[in-house]
């Protein structure tokens, strides 16, 4: 399966189901300044796809877009034949999409276990919150992703006192508990030490199991170890995309990117 | 499990206060004051649900306080404008302030409150009506923090200026006065004030329950999950909107009620319950009890109302400024109010005493409370 990539208008409706994430034409323009500039871009299913790009590229919003934080200007994002971008954000958590944020997004107030157990995608509406009861499955459940996440041992410990990684790693676990079928994560190694990194790259190796991922990432290091295909951004439209070795030798990619 | 075991623990203390000490040692006169500052505390405990929990502010509570009274009060003004109680009148069977106000049919909105059942039922519909038509305009527009204060202010004013303005349907500035008996019951006597002092102290404790209850469910925990992060749990799946719009709508139901206590034991009902003045001391009641404590909101009530009595008797002109710098100083050095000096100052000093105790006696077991929020 090779995403056509610069002949993209042709993909007829038909071929995409093909694709896990259908992104075609997307366009969003800020005051007339274009974020992302008519951006396509195919996820197959089981794919870790990197993102990288200059600052200002893009990456981000194109995630902001997906995941329905940003609205579109135009353009279509179809997630298994669904079309995203007029639905609201919790319809597209329950579509199957996750996102992680740049800076640790969790709860400091909650405990590492309560982080987990809210993210669990059961008693989402007001009165299925109310009659919530913590059963058996929901606690093991819990675990399981705690052990995951190399937090088994802090369950019971509030949030805030979790060092920058563990935050990281937690809210990783709270996307994961959702099962995600696209799991979307922004910098996830951003701050970390070393072995915080490696530990990471076999966490995303373990969890890549049925499920897709987009990632944005800097560190280069970190790419090559994980990226099944990399797409690299700039000024809001694809600059190339390929195999990690492909884009390395690309002589655009070098141009705006790697040879700064 | 609805509550922890310190909670109960403190819970029943209250109880305790409020239906067997408070009753024992005061008179009837105190004892239905004491009754008046416990109906704030409905809306103090709603406060304490969605802006301590929720993170949000609202400082125009006294809206759902003053629309639960006033549909009490409009009932009991109904009954208390039968047609031989005003045959005096132009009209009779209308309320006076009606027939001064050259009004001759009891206007349409008057009418469901002839009937007790569907009074009862508006004393809280009727406040989470508007409360879901506020939270349903604004948190759906994501309209937050510092402007859905002021708009809630706004909409107070607004209220005040349109009850007092329409003198002849709602008694203007005097409020719906002279109020007399609830089916025939005459609520101003000594023995109707103490029933309804205990109708008013177990319905307290009810929503008390039902707040510990809210707050050990899971959407307790979304709800310190949204103040914290409000975008992640809206990409967790959450529908942000609703959960506001429920809690704001939960606690203008438990105000309601607050408001319809208050018309009964006090015996009439004004717009001076329902401004912005109120609202705001209602907050600073839930700030001194500390905003994440539901049974601080009680204490809270109680001791700025006591104070204020006391205070306002001795220093009239100095009270407002005084209930002003409390809500400063509490705000700048105890962010958690009472409940807050209680844990970090009266709580270890207890543990302490008790530890020395048990010491003393070493095959007693003590009961450990479990640790802080």
């Amino acid at each position: 399966m090779n995403p056509p990539v610069t002949n993209a208008g042709i993909i007829s409706d038909q071929m995409a189901p093909d694709f896990l994430l259908t992104v075609e034409g997307l366009t969003v323009s800020f005051d007339g300044f274009k974020a992302v500039n008519d951006l396509s871009l195919y996820v197959d299913e089981r794919e870790i796809r990197v993102i990288v790009g200059p600052n200002g590229a893009g990456k981000t919003t194109v995630l902001d877009l997906i995941c329905g934080k940003t609205r579109a200007t135009s353009g279509s994002i179809k997630f298994r034949g669904q079309e995203l971008t007029r639905m609201n954000e919790s319809k597209i958590v329950q579509a199957g999409i996750g996102r992680k944020f740049q800076t640790p997004s969790i709860y400091d107030d909650l405990t590492v276990f309560e982080n987990l157990e809210i993210s669990y995608p059961k008693g989402r509406s007001v009165f299925g919150a109310l009659a919530f009861k913590r059963d058996a499955v929901v606690r093991d459940r819990v675990f399981e992703v705690a052990e995951m996440i190399f937090l088994k041992d802090r369950l019971n410990e509030r949030a805030e006192f979790l060092s920058h990684g563990q935050k990281q790693w937690l809210e990783i676990g709270m996307l994961l508990i959702q099962d995600p079928d696209l799991l979307m994560l922004d910098e996830p190694v951003a701050g970390m030490s070393v072995s915080e990194r490696k530990k990471t790259a076999e966490l995303l190796n373990k969890i890549i199991a049925n499920r897709s991922i987009i990632v944005i990432e800097h560190d280069m290091k970190f790419v090559e170890d994980i990226a099944h295909r990399v797409t690299v951004l700039h000024q809001g439209k694809v600059l190339s995309e390929g195999s990690m070795d492909h884009v390395k030798h690309d002589p655009k990619v070098v141009e705006v990117y790697l040879g700064h | 499990m609805i509550l922890s075991r310190k909670e109960l623990l403190g819970l029943t203390i209250l109880a305790t206060l409020i239906l067997v000490i408070l009753p024992l040692s005061l008179d009837i006169f105190r004892l239905n004051l004491v009754g008046k500052y416990l109906t704030y505390a409905f809306v103090a405990l709603g406060l304490v649900l969605c802006w301590g929990y929720g993170g949000i502010l609202s400082l125009g509570q006294g809206i759902f306080f003053g629309l639960g009274g006033y549909c009490m009060a409009m009932f009991l003004k109904l009954e208390a404008s039968s047609v031989e109680n005003t045959k005096i009148q132009s009209t009779p069977g209308i309320p006076d302030f009606m027939d001064w106000n050259q009004i001759t049919a009891l206007p349409w909105f008057w009418e469901p409150f002839r009937s007790l059942p569907l009074t009862l039922i508006l004393v809280i519909l009727v406040p989470v009506a508007l409360a879901f038509i506020l939270g349903f305009a604004m948190f759906t527009r994501r309209v937050g923090g510092t402007y859905f204060a002021i708009i809630t202010q706004a909409v107070a004013a607004i209220l005040t200026i349109l009850i007092v303005g329409q003198q002849g349907y709602t008694g203007g500035i005097n409020g719906i006065t002279d109020l007399r008996t609830l089916l025939g019951w005459d609520i101003r006597t000594d023995n109707a004030k103490l029933i309804l002092y205990f109708v008013n102290g177990l319905l307290l404790i009810g929503c008390l329950l039902l707040a510990f209850f809210v707050k050990h469910s899971k959407f307790g925990r979304i709800l310190v999950a949204m103040r914290d992060k409000e975008d992640r749990v809206r990409f967790s799946g959450y529908n942000v909107s609703n959960f506001k719009i429920f809690v704001f709508c939960l606690a203008a139901a438990i105000s309601g009620i607050g408001g319809a206590m208050f018309a009964l034991q006090v015996g009439f009902m004004s717009p001076s319950f329902v401004g912005i003045v109120p609202s705001i001391e209602m907050v600073i009641y839930t700030a001194v009890g500390g905003r994440l404590s539901i049974l601080g909101a009680v204490y809270g009530t109680l001791l700025v109302n006591w104070a204020k009595t006391s205070f306002s008797e001795t220093f009239p002109e100095l009270w407002l400024l005084g209930l002003g710098g409390l809500f400063i100083a509490v705000v700048l050095a105890f962010p958690n109010g009472l409940a807050g000096i209680y844990g970090s100052y009266i709580e270890p000093a207890i543990k302490r005493f008790l530890r020395k105790k048990s010491d003393l006696m070493p095959s007693g077991t003590l009961p450990q409370g479990s640790p802080a929020e």
